[in-house]
C-alpha cells in the first residue's frame, strides 16, 4: 500500500514496529513505533504519558513528511 | 462429439500481409486458420478446430491499445471460442505484448484457457508470466516447428481441464506462482538433506528463492504543511464496532474506508480491532494507540498542519498477500488523489 | 542425557467404565475427565467426545492437541513448570500413548482455534485427522476475560492429557525408542569427523493466544537458551498459542518435534546432533535485535556448522526468521530455514513478510492461503459458529448445510513450519 501511495506522487510517512518489514517492503519514510500491541503510545505510561508519547512520534511523521530523502530513510 | 472450437491471433507479419511497413493494420478476422495457424491445427488434432484467426499489426495494436483490445474481443466472442491461442512471438517486443494483453483480455473477459509463447527475453514475459502460460520458444520464427507442438500440447490440457505440471516438464516460463503439492518426504528431513549439501559445499536447491522486492522513488516532501492535507492509513485492523464490512482478522481480501468527522478522538465506543496479529487488548481499549486520532485534531487545531481527511482508510496487515495490499492500495490511491491528499501517514503494528 | 521414549500404539479409542488401555485401545471414562476439568470454576460446562480417523466428523473450534504421556523414570513430571512441579527432565524413561490425542475445544478466545475434519478433503492437511481423539469440549464462566478463558482451555489440555498418560505407566510398551545427546564437549569428541548441527527452535512469544512456555516460563520474558532436545519430548514446552491454526506448533508437536526426530535418525550417520537452541518472536523490534544477536553467538559458541531454524506463525516473525538467519550465517554457521508460505489464494504474491539474501536455502511447508471446500459432516464436535471469523474464512463462506469453502490456514497444523507434514510449494 506504501507504495501504491508514493507511486502517486503522494509522500507517506510508515509509523511501524517491525522496521525492517518496512524496509523490505520499500517505505521511503520510516518512523520506528513503540510496539506490536501498542504502536503509537504506550498503555503503561498512564493516559497522559502514552498521549505525550505519540504527540512525539505523529510530530516526527509530520517532520519527516517535509523533509527530502533520498532512499530509505528511518527517522530515529 | 463437437470440435472444440479456438480463435488464433497473429500479427500481419504471420499473416502474411507485409512486414515492418503494413505493421499498421487495423485489427481484423477471417474464418479458419491463417499461416502459423496450419501448424496450430495439426498440434491440436482432430477434437479442436480452429475457427477463426484474428489479425492486428503491432504497430497499429500498440498506438491503440484499449480500443484495438475491445474490437479484436468483440470479433473473437462471435466465434464462440472455448479455447484461445496467441503467437507464438518469438524474441519480437510489441508482438509479444499484444499476446499477452489479448491472451489475458480473453481469459479475464470470455473466461476461457488461453496460451501463449514467447522467448525468454521477449519483455512480455515478464509482463504477463503471472497471469498466463507463456510457452518458452527460441528467439526467431525458426523455432515455430518446435514451439507449436509445445502450445498445441498445454492449450489441449487446458482446455480439457486435465492437470498442468510444473514449467520444466510443460516448457512454460515459471510464473512465479505458488503451488501446493504433497512430497514424498516430508520438510524437516528435506531440510536436513540440504543442509548437509550445503555444509558440504555442493550444490543445493531451494525450495524458495527470495523476491526481488520493487521499489518507489520517494515522492517529493511536503513543503507547505500549514495547508496540508493528511490521511491516515493503517494495517492494524481498526474497524467499527460490529466490523460491518468483514474484513478478515488475518490475509485480508478486503479494506474499509470509515469516518472520523467530528470526532476528536478515537472511542473504543466506535471502534474495535479485528487485527489477528496480536493481543488486542490494549488496543480495544484505547484505538488511538493505532489511529492517533487525539493528537492529530490537537495539531491540526494548532495550525500545525492544514486539515485531517475526514476519513481514515483501514485493513489487517497480517498475512495479507502482497498483491491484495498492492490492490487496495491501487482502489483507494485514486480517491486519495480525488481529495486533493497532500501527504498520508500510515500506521501499522 | 538419554531418554527411553516407550511408545504403546493406541489404534482405538472407546468409552469405558474405567479409564484404562487393553489390546492397544484406550477406554475412558468420560466422568473421570468431566471432573478433573470442572475442578477449574471457571469453566463451567465440560463434555467428552471421540472421534476416529475416517468418520464423517467436525472438530472445531480447536485450541491444542496433546499426546498423554508420563515420565516413568530419570526424574521430574510431565510438563513441568507449566501442569506439574518443576524439574529437570530429559533424561531415563517416559511412555506414550502414540496413536491417541486428547484434543481441547470450546468458543473461540480470539480468531485463532481451527478445524479438524476426520474424513474428506481437509483430512488430507491434517495429522490430526489419522488419530484416534479424546475431544474435551468445554464451555467457559460467562463474562470470563480472555486471557484467563485461553489459561483455563491451555490447563484442561494438560491435565487431561496427564491424567490419560498415567494408565500408561505400567504398561509394556510396543516400542521403546532411544535419544541421546551427550554434553556439548563429549557429544562433539564422539563423532569428531561429522558435522556438528545444531536446531533453532524459534517459541511464538506475542501475547495472547501467541504465547508458549518453557518450564512453565513464559518465553518472550526469556533470553535464548540451550536445551538438550530430550527434554522437549517430556513436555518441557507447552503451547499456549494458537497463532493461525494452520502453523499453531501444537503440544503434541512439541512431543513430536520432526526437525528433532529427524537429526536424531541422522545422528552419528552424517551429522553430529549437538543440541538445540531456543528463542522467542517478540513484538517489539529491541528484543528481536536482542534475540537474534543472542541466536548468532549461541551459534557460534558451542561450535555448530549448521543449523536448522524454524519458526512459528507468518508476518512479523518472518522478520526474526530473517534477524536469525542472517546472522547465524554471518556468524560462519550455514543456515537452512523450513517454513510455511501466504502467496496468497492464487499463489502470485510473495511468500514471505521479509526476506535477506542470506536465506538462500528454504524448505516449504506449502501455502496456506489456498482455498478448498469442506463438506458437510454427519457429526459436529464443538460449534461452527465461528467459521466465518476464524482465520482462513470470511463472511459468507458458510453454507446452511454446514459446508464451507476456506483457506487450508484454518486446519490446525495443515502448514505447521517445522516440517512435520509433507506438504509443500513450489514455484509454476
Amino acid at each position: 500500500m506504501v507504495k501504491e501511495i508514493e507511486r502517486a506522487g503522494i509522500p507517506v510517512v510508515h509509523m511501524c514496529t517491525v522496521v525492517p518489514i518496512s524496509k523490505t517492503i520499500g517505505a521511503n519514510r520510516i518512523i520506528p513505533a513503540i510496539g506490536i500491541p501498542y504502536p503509537l503510545g504506550d498503555p503503561h505510561l498512564g493516559e497522559e504519558g502514552s498521549y505525550k508519547l505519540r504527540m512525539k512520534l505523529v510530530k516526527r511523521a509530520l517532520k519527516a513528511l517535509q523533509t527530502p530523502v533520498d532512499g530509505q530513510t528511518v527517522f530515529e | 462429439m463437437d470440435k472444440i472450437r479456438v480463435v488464433h491471433y497473429i500479427n500481419n507479419f504471420f499473416a502474411g500481409i507485409g512486414g515492418e511497413e503494413k505493421a499498421d493494420i487495423p485489427p481484423e478476422i477471417r474464418p479458419g486458420t491463417v499461416g502459423p495457424g496450419l501448424a496450430l491445427q495439426q498440434g491440436l488434432g482432430d477434437e479442436f478446430e480452429v475457427v477463426a484467426t484474428a489479425i492486428c499489426g503491432d504497430s497499429h495494436f500498440g498506438a491503440n491499445l484499449e480500443e484495438d483490445t475491445a474490437k479484436l474481443l468483440d470479433m473473437i466472442a462471435e466465434y464462440k471460442p472455448q479455447l484461445f491461442v496467441a503467437g507464438p512471438a518469438f524474441n519480437a517486443g510489441r508482438y509479444g505484448v499484444a499476446c499477452g494483453t489479448m491472451a489475458k483480455a480473453v481469459e479475464e473477459k470470455l473466461g476461457i484457457p488461453v496460451v501463449t509463447g514467447m522467448y525468454v527475453e521477449n519483455p512480455g514475459v515478464d509482463m504477463f508470466r503471472k497471469d498466463l502460460f507463456i510457452i518458452a520458444t527460441g528467439d526467431s520464427a525458426a523455432d515455430m516447428r518446435k514451439s507449436m507442438p509445445k502450445m498445441a500440447a498445454l492449450a489441449k490440457k487446458l482446455a480439457k481441464g486435465e492437470e498442468v505440471l510444473g514449467p520444466s516438464v510443460e516448457g512454460y516460463h515459471e510464473r512465479g506462482i505458488r503451488v501446493n503439492y504433497f512430497a514424498d518426504v516430508r520438510g524437516s528431513e528435506r531440510g536436513i538433506q540440504m543442509l548437509l549439501k550445503k555444509m558440504a559445499k555442493q550444490p543445493f536447491e531451494t525450495e524458495y528463492p527470495m523476491p526481488v522486492f520493487d521499489r518507489v522513488p520517494p515522492a517529493p516532501p511536503v513543503t507547505d504543511m500549514k495547508h496540508a492535507k493528511i490521511a491516515v492509513v493503517t494495517s492494524g485492523g481498526i474497524v467499527p464496532q460490529g466490523n460491518p464490512d468483514h474484513i478478515e482478522s488475518s490475509s485480508a481480501t478486503k479494506w474499509g474506508l470509515y469516518s472520523i468527522e467530528g470526532m476528536d478522538h478515537m472511542d473504543k465506543k466506535d471502534f474495535m480491532t479485528i487485527h489477528g496479529g496480536y493481543d488486542r487488548a490494549f488496543v480495544t481499549e484505547d484505538p488511538d494507540l493505532v489511529v492517533p486520532l487525539d493528537v492529530l485534531r490537537e495539531l491540526e487545531k494548532e495550525g500545525e498542519f492544514g486539515e485531517l481527511a475526514n476519513y481514515f482508510i483501514t485493513t489487517t496487515g497480517t498475512g495479507t498477500s502482497t498483491g491484495n495490499a498492492k490492490r487496495f492500495g491501487e482502489e483507494f490511491v485514486p480517491k486519495l488523489l480525488e481529495d486533493n491528499i497532500t501527504a498520508v501517514i500510515l500506521t501499522s503494528t | 542425557m538419554r531418554l527411553e521414549l516407550g511408545k504403546i500404539h493406541i489404534k482405538d479409542v472407546q468409552f469405558g467404565a474405567e479409564t484404562k488401555v487393553e489390546a492397544g485401545v484406550l477406554y475412558v471414562n468420560e466422568e473421570a475427565i468431566r471432573k478433573l476439568v470442572l475442578e477449574d470454576e471457571r469453566i463451567i460446562g465440560c463434555r467428552v467426545e471421540l472421534a476416529h480417523p475416517g468418520e464423517s466428523c467436525r472438530i472445531t473450534p480447536v485450541k491444542d492437541v496433546l499426546e498423554p504421556r508420563v515420565k516413568v523414570s530419570g526424574g521430574g513430571e510431565i510438563f513441568p513448570g507449566a501442569l506439574n512441579k518443576v524439574g529437570q527432565v530429559g533424561s531415563g524413561r517416559t511412555h506414550c500413548l502414540d496413536g491417541a490425542c486428547v484434543v481441547t475445544v470450546g468458543k473461540i478466545v480470539g480468531f485463532q482455534e481451527g478445524v479438524i475434519d476426520m474424513s474428506g478433503p481437509a483430512a488430507d492437511y491434517c495429522p490430526f485427522s489419522k488419530t484416534q481423539n479424546v475431544c474435551v469440549v468445554i464451555e467457559p464462566k460467562d463474562g470470563l476475560e480472555t486471557h484467563d478463558y485461553e489459561q483455563a482451555g491451555r490447563m484442561v489440555g494438560l491435565k487431561v492429557a496427564n491424567y490419560l498418560g498415567e494408565f500408561a505407566r505400567d504398561l509394556e510398551p510396543d516400542e521403546v525408542v532411544v535419544y541421546e545427546t551427550k554434553p556439548l564437549l563429549e557429544q562433539i569428541a564422539e563423532y569428531p569427523d561429522l558435522p556438528k548441527v545444531g536446531y533453532l527452535h524459534m517459541l511464538q512469544s506475542q501475547g495472547l493466544l501467541h504465547d508458549t512456555f518453557y518450564y512453565g516460563v513464559d518465553a518472550k520474558t526469556f533470553i535464548p537458551t540451550l536445551m538438550y532436545p530430550t527434554e522437549i519430548m517430556d513436555g518441557a514446552i507447552v503451547s499456549g498459542n494458537c497463532v493461525a491454526p494452520c502453523d499453531k506448533v501444537t503440544t503434541y508437536h512439541h512431543f513430536h518435534n520432526p526437525v528433532i526426530e529427524d537429526l536424531y535418525k541422522h545422528h552419528g550417520k552424517d551429522l553430529n546432533f549437538v543440541g538445540v537452541i531456543l528463542t522467542n518472536e517478540n513484538v517489539f523490534l529491541a528484543d528481536k535485535e536482542r534475540c537474534s544477536d543472542m541466536v548468532a553467538k549461541l551459534a557460534k559458541y558451542i561450535g555448530l556448522d549448521g543449523i536448522l531454524i524454524t519458526e512459528e506463525g507468518y508476518g512479523n516473525p518472518d522478520t526474526d526468521l530473517m534477524m536469525n538467519c542472517r546472522k547465524v550465517q554471518q556468524a560462519g554457521v550455514d543456515v537452512v530455514l523450513i517454513t510455511d508460505e501466504f502467496p496468497g489464494r492464487d499463489g502470485k504474491s510473495l511468500s514471505l513478510a521479509d526476506a535477506c539474501n542470506e536465506a538462500d536455502a528454504l524448505a516449504s511447508c506449502g501455502n496456506g492461503n489456498v482455498v478448498i471446500h469442506f463438506p458437510p459432516m454427519d457429526r459436529l464436535i464443538g460449534m461452527t459458529d465461528y467459521i466465518e471469523m476464524q482465520i482462513g474464512g470470511w463472511a459468507g463462506c458458510k453454507n446452511d448445510d454446514g459446508s464451507f469453502d476456506a483457506e487450508i490456514q484454518i486446519i490446525i497444523a495443515s502448514t505447521i513450519a517445522n516440517g512435520f507434514n509433507k506438504l509443500a510449494a513450489r514455484g509454476y
